[in-house]
């Protein structure tokens, strides 16, 4: 019997580590295949490595090889969409979802992961969100993936409540610092910024519970 | 990416001026700045690929980092706070200003021919 298909669409190299690894390695664990759709190459990053090695125009080269590593290490599949960081939100919304559509109808997916629109900070995750949401309404009933959505602005649980599903992904811990460290030009910077945030430990016990909200159709 | 010789950016300056060249420039404080510090402003700003050409340019030290003005016909280009500075193998003028983290705050490129702006899925 088929185990399904889970497709994981964010825009950067490293939202897939930061966000969902140890949801994405369990699935693994399981016998689960795991392709994740990777909207931009992050071109736009500030991060340029620490020290920095990388500049404005060799960044996007690095964290192709970057992302490349961290699937090694997860053991799923990438594919690149194609789109520029930080333009996604100025894309037209149906060209992007029917773009998607199509991938998810191939892929045959059963699940599709994703940021939830409007709560999930920067404006890429929250266009690549609302397109992969009206990718999926735009599919047959009867051959829609479950939709997960990782939100991460901040006080999003007073609004949204407490998400649908929880888990805690200790026992992939050491799986998910290795698939964010893989992101050389990135893990520092982002890692620093975690620490020296105003919630910092809330902020790191966030990173081993993974918490996802499903969209209701 | 080099601490800037300013000696070695205004000759490329002079270089690259009364041509038509290609500029990328930018600043960002990062999509996250609100998030991690609520008093904190999210403010960017980019344009690539500008076409223009300027009579002269030049660099200017402030003691730690440089502001690089260029005079166009029509108006001005203008960055402050660059620090680090390349000549790629395709012999464009990169230069960059980075917190005390590494991270980019401000960037001025210049080139005879354009950046790339799709996201070279195959570079």
């Amino acid at each position: 019997m088929s185990k399904g298909h889970v497709v994981v669409i964010f825009p950067h190299p490293d939202d897939e580590s930061f966000g969902a690894s140890g949801t994405i390695s369990k699935f693994r664990d399981e016998g689960v295949p795991v392709t994740y759709l990777c909207g931009t190459l992050g071109e736009m990053g500030r991060n340029m490595g620490s020290p920095v090695f990388a500049n404005r125009e060799t960044l996007s080269t690095f964290r192709r090889q970057e992302l490349k590593e961290a699937a090694r290490q997860l053991d799923i599949e990438v594919e690149f969409l194609g789109y520029r960081d930080k333009t996604l939100e100025f894309e037209p919304r149906d060209k992007v979802a029917s773009h998607l559509k199509k991938r998810l109808e191939e892929l045959e997916a059963t699940v599709v992961i994703t940021h939830y629109p409007g709560y999930a900070v920067h404006p890429d995750h929250d266009a690549l969100g609302a397109a992969a949401v009206e990718a999926v309404k735009l599919m047959e009933e009867a051959s829609r993936p479950d939709v997960w959505m990782h939100a991460i602005s901040n006080g999003h649980a007073d609004v949204l409540g407490e998400p649908d599903i929880v888990y805690d992904i200790r026992p992939y811990w050491e799986k998910k610092l290795a698939a964010i460290q893989a992101h050389l030009s990135q893990a520092d910077g982002m890692m620093s910024l975690i620490e020296n945030h105003d919630q910092a430990a809330e902020q790191l016990e966030r990173l081993k519970t993974e918490r996802f909200y499903r969209w209701h159709f | 990416m080099e601490s800037i010789q300013p000696n070695k950016v205004q000759d490329k300056i002079n270089q690259l001026a009364n041509k038509t060249v290609y500029v990328h420039l930018e600043t960002t404080n990062g999509a996250y700045a609100s998030h991690f510090d609520e008093n904190a402003y999210n403010v960017g700003a980019f344009i690539r690929n500008a076409e223009v050409s300027y009579q002269h340019g030049k660099i200017v030290s402030t003691g730690g980092s440089y502001r690089v003005g260029l005079k166009l016909d029509l108006g001005w280009v203008y960055a402050e706070g660059l620090s680090d500075y390349e000549i790629d193998e395709k012999g464009r003028l990169l230069m960059a200003g980075h917190d005390r983290e590494g991270r980019l705050m401000v960037a001025l490129e210049i080139s005879e021919t354009p950046f790339s702006h799709g996201a070279d899925p195959d570079e």
